[in-house]
């Protein structure tokens, strides 16, 4: 049975109890006449840091991280976030990024800008656009960036739009980069299918609209059949198309946004493109254009002349997103990524994530989990409404998600899209071996099967993880809320009367 | 066939025909005449080996130098422990997500939390988010959550502002109709508190002081300009390099409402411009904290009453607000916040202060030497951290001679100004072979 690692891990700050002197990094020291100094007026008093050999913090960190999960423990079904192996090769990577400098003299560093326009190059080809910018340093950057050329482009036109359609089933980052570039957010209700409902994009789709936002396949796994329709309601009213890449691993090498109509394209390299996921970060994005809208990319963009490659700004550029030229690491990564998997293995991306998505469906369809438009082809993603489970035994689509981890999986997204009730958004992705799906099926069989027969022990599940459900309200509470060891001295100095207000 | 990375390539058609299906039927929702024709122009798949060659290839059209640049402007080349990069490089830590699941994911949430404490510490605030992408974005967040807070639409900044940091905060902040007033610096280079006090008034949001600021420089009456915004209400920001807070006064001190900053001086390579670690900490206050954008970790207890760790305050998120987030930021820079608190934990107390210093040092004895040895000059006078600006007669004619003897000088600020970089990477040999071989072109 598997049990994941606990140990009584104290903080960082409260290992060394004897508060005698040790450090984990010798500095290099020069013999430099010394008569110089901060002058007192910006002195600062002594920092509380700990005080730690190099043996303790790395077994410390060592032990935290035994207490964690990733991709390469096990299967992390997170729907929406592609978490496909990513290969260690990637690794080889840093040594044409790692020690150089973003704004050392382009004459230095012509291996990775070529590295860097390459990558352009074929993300371009993936994506059927006429321009790539790997400026975005993660997906939502990306939006806001896209949605900030969108509106320059406007701007230009000196047309007033100041509204964004978003479809209903649309990640939580779309409004949010949308309102960030200043404009009003009208969502698109899905239809009974759950797909755009053209005829209420039509009747919707106005002169003050800037722009639709849209993911395809959908966030519950659809393709957008009517995307040509889609495209062709927006562009008729001036209007562009905006494509959340988050998505792509469900087609791509199947069908390209360019192709479909798309204006501005992100793509996410930390999913699409088997970049580590790192915890939450860093990723790296990519920000591709079509037509006029390539002239607003965010800069630099590597471009080759005579042989030689340098850094340049397109004539309209929003200017930067990031201080400096992206997250060159990473982009690195899906270089060797692309490099690796080549045309042959690219083009079986879509065919093989969208494969094992349609298999778990299959072997769940027995089960009480209900989907909607049962016959419709799944891409990358589905998305289970446990509903049924919910009314008929009280287990609710969290408690199947922690009931998971106890089977030694990691859980789906839970309750997204909104639309779906009780929702597990279920990404299996290409990596997953035939076996580990079968075991993945059967696990959450097994749960929905506890579900009736002991729902209470599943409502207090997990328990082979390092710790039980976490109190929230104390977690988040203002007078309990600790975000810093800062604030937990303070509480003890103040017995506890230190209320966030 | 097979590939190292697809298990189920080989038994594709025996999947297919349990389910019953064929291929065709997986994409029968795709219009036939979008779907891709032919084959994609990319290239054939490498081996391991092959992709290794082609690195090494693309590494030898890079100039090796023969020390690390004298190179900053934001970020500074520092030696990075292998330590670090052994932790950052676990695969639990690596390979893993957001933690969502937290009972599963007590490993990165605690090391998150440890990330927050130090770098709070570091900086004398009591909340610090686990990240944001980098010191421009946390800038352009910062001034939004100002503009959130008190609606008003001025932002005053430095005329010495990093014109990269600049850069991204017009672009983030445009769309909002924030406008922009510079404040100049003085003959020191800090500050002009005249020119600052006739610009602030009740119709300014936020005021951004970077410290040091572009030329190195360390403002040196913050107190005032502190105190001045308070009494009108205007949100002090503060844009720190935290390896300087190991010498100088910290953001927490001054009784700022946000600092920003980036922690790729903490143990985080140069990357060719990212990653890097945006840096946001606000005071204990919640007005502040609820307009905070990004991930915060906090302290609780589970079901048995044992410690663990949460993501806490997520209702300010994305994936709960939508357009009434207070940001759309989602994947954020986690593993090099794990690089820093890895890094800020083998420094300690001592060796924090030990580091600084010898940075302090080395970039005095550098300035020093060029100022006495070439008779150059700086534009402004203040006393500075790390990086400074000297005037030389010609940029490009120096910057040629350094490079031509594998070394890369300071960064380019106009045809007779150079802003160089200091740092612990930098032996004196490395520095004074610099300085000699200015000389023979002087």
């Amino acid at each position: 049975m598997w049990r994941q690692a606990l140990w009584d891990e104290p903080l960082i700050f409260e290992i060394n109890k004897t508060g005698s002197s040790r450090q984990g990094i010798m500095i290099p020291k020069e013999d430099i006449e010394d008569d110089v100094s901060i002058p007192d007026s910006l002195r600062r008093k002594e920092i509380d840091l700990p005080e730690l050999t190099e043996n303790e913090v790395v077994r410390h960190f060592v032990r935290l991280s035994q207490m964690n999960y990733g991709v390469d423990t096990g299967m992390m079904p997170l729907g929406s976030c592609t978490m496909k192996y990513n290969p260690k090769s990637e690794e080889l990577a840093q040594t044409i990024t790692e020690d150089y400098h973003p704004l050392q003299d382009e004459s230095t560093v012509q291996g990775t800008l070529e590295m860097v326009y390459e990558t352009q190059e074929w993300l371009k080809e993936v994506t059927g656009m006429d321009e790539c910018s790997l400026q975005v340093p993660a997906g939502s950057a990306g939006e806001l960036a896209g949605v900030i050329m969108m509106r320059k482009y406007h701007l230009g036109k000196m047309s007033h739009k100041d509204e964004m359609l978003v479809a209903d089933t649309a990640h939580g980052t779309n409004p949010a980069s949308a309102s960030m570039g200043g404009y009003k957010v009208v969502y698109i209700k899905s239809n009974e299918e759950g797909l755009v409902d053209v005829d209420l994009l039509r009747s919707t789709v106005s002169e003050r609209t800037a722009g639709f936002m849209l993911t395809n396949p959908n966030t519950l796994g659809l393709f957008e059949e009517n995307i040509a329709e889609i495209s062709k309601v927006i562009h008729e009213k001036g209007g562009l198309l905006y494509y959340d890449g988050a998505n792509l691993n469900g087609i791509l090498g199947i069908v390209r946004p360019g192709d479909m109509g798309f204006d501005v394209v992100h793509l996410n390299l930390h999913k699409t493109f088997g970049v580590p996921h790192g915890g939450g970060g860093p990723g790296a994005g990519a920000l591709c254009a079509k037509g006029e809208m390539a002239r607003y990319l965010p800069y630099p963009i590597v471009k080759k002349a005579d042989g030689k490659f340098t850094l340049y700004k397109p004539e309209r550029s929003i200017g930067k997103i990031s201080s400096f030229n992206g997250n060159i690491g990473n982009v690195a990564r899906a270089y060797v990524y692309i490099l690796g998997l080549g045309k042959e293995g690219i083009s079986e991306i879509a065919r093989l994530s969208t494969l094992a998505t349609n298999y778990l469906i299959y072997k769940l369809k027995d089960s009480n989990l209900e989907l909607r438009s049962p016959d419709r082809p799944r891409k990358h993603e589905v998305v289970f409404s446990a509903k049924r489970i919910y009314d008929e035994t009280g287990v609710s689509a969290l408690d199947i998600a922690k009931g998971l981890l106890d089977e030694g999986f990691y859980a789906p997204t839970i309750y997204f899209p909104p639309i779906v009730e009780e929702a597990l958004m279920i990404e299996p992705t290409e990596t997953e071996s035939i076996e580990t799906l079968d075991m993945f099926a059967n696990a959450l069989l097994k749960i929905i099967e506890n579900a009736y027969k002991n729902p209470d022990r599943l409502r207090q599940s997990p328990s082979n993880t390092a710790v039980s459900r976490l109190d929230q309200t104390k977690a988040n509470h203002p007078s309990t809320v600790t975000p810093s060891y800062k604030v937990e001295k303070l509480r003890l100095l103040l017995k506890n009367d230190l209320i966030l207000k | 066939m097979t590939h190292p990375w697809l298990p189920n390539l080989s038994s594709k058609e025996d999947i297919l025909k349990a389910m019953g299906k064929t291929e065709n039927d997986l994409f029968s929702d795709v219009p036939k005449e979008l779907m891709i024709k032919g084959e994609l122009s990319l290239p054939h798949a490498r081996s391991e080996y092959e992709v290794k060659m082609r690195l090494r290839e693309l590494k030898d059209k890079n100039v090796e130098l023969k020390y690390p640049p004298f190179l900053g402007g934001g970020v500074c080349p520092h030696y990075v422990p292998e330590a670090v990069k052994f932790i950052i490089g676990r695969s639990e830590f690596y390979t893993s997500y957001t933690p969502y699941q937290p009972e599963i994911s007590q490993g990165i949430l605690q090391a998150l939390y440890e990330y927050q404490s130090l770098m709070a510490e570091i900086l004398d605030m009591e909340v610090v988010n686990s990240s944001m992408y980098d010191w421009g974005s946390s800038l352009a967040e910062a001034v939004l959550m100002a503009f959130r807070i008190n609606g008003r639409k001025k932002v005053i900044i430095p005329e010495l502002i990093n014109p990269l940091h600049e850069e991204v905060l017009r672009t983030w902040t445009e769309p909002r109709g924030i406008q922009l007033v510079k404040v100049r610096p003085n003959e020191e280079g800090t500050l002009d508190l005249d020119d600052l006090s006739r610009k602030l008034n009740g119709e300014v949001s936020s005021i951004y002081v970077e410290q040091p600021n572009f030329y190195g420089i360390l403002e040196d009456n913050l107190e005032t300009v502190v105190d001045l915004a308070r009494k009108l209400k205007v949100v002090t920001i503060m844009g720190v390099n935290p390896l300087s807070l190991s010498l100088i006064k910290p953001p927490g001190e001054y009784g700022v409402d946000i600092a920003v900053g980036d922690g790729q001086e903490l143990g985080i390579p140069l990357n060719y411009g990212g990653p890097y670690m945006g840096i946001m900490a606000v005071r204990w206050d919640a007005r502040l904290v609820r307009q905070m954008p990004g991930r915060i970790v906090g302290k609780t207890k589970d079901e048995n009453g044992r410690q663990g760790y949460t993501l806490i305050l997520q209702t300010r998120e994305q994936f709960a607000r939508r357009e009434k987030a207070t940001s759309n930021i989602t994947t954020n820079e986690a593993l090099m916040a794990i690089a820093n608190a890895v890094y800020i934990s083998l420094l300690g107390k001592n060796g924090f202060k030990e580091l600084g210093e010898e940075i302090y040092k080395r970039s005095h004895y550098a300035m020093r030497k060029i100022v006495k040895e070439l008779g150059y000059s700086r534009k402004f006078q203040g006393d500075f951290f790390e990086e400074f600006e000297i005037n030389l007669k010609n940029y490009d004619k120096v910057h040629n001679a350094l490079l031509r003897h594998g070394i890369h000088g300071g960064l380019k600020l106009s045809d007779t100004s150079s802003l160089l970089c200091v740092t612990e990477v930098h032996s004196k040999k490395a520095i004074d072979e610099m300085v000699s071989v200015m000389k023979e072109v002087m």
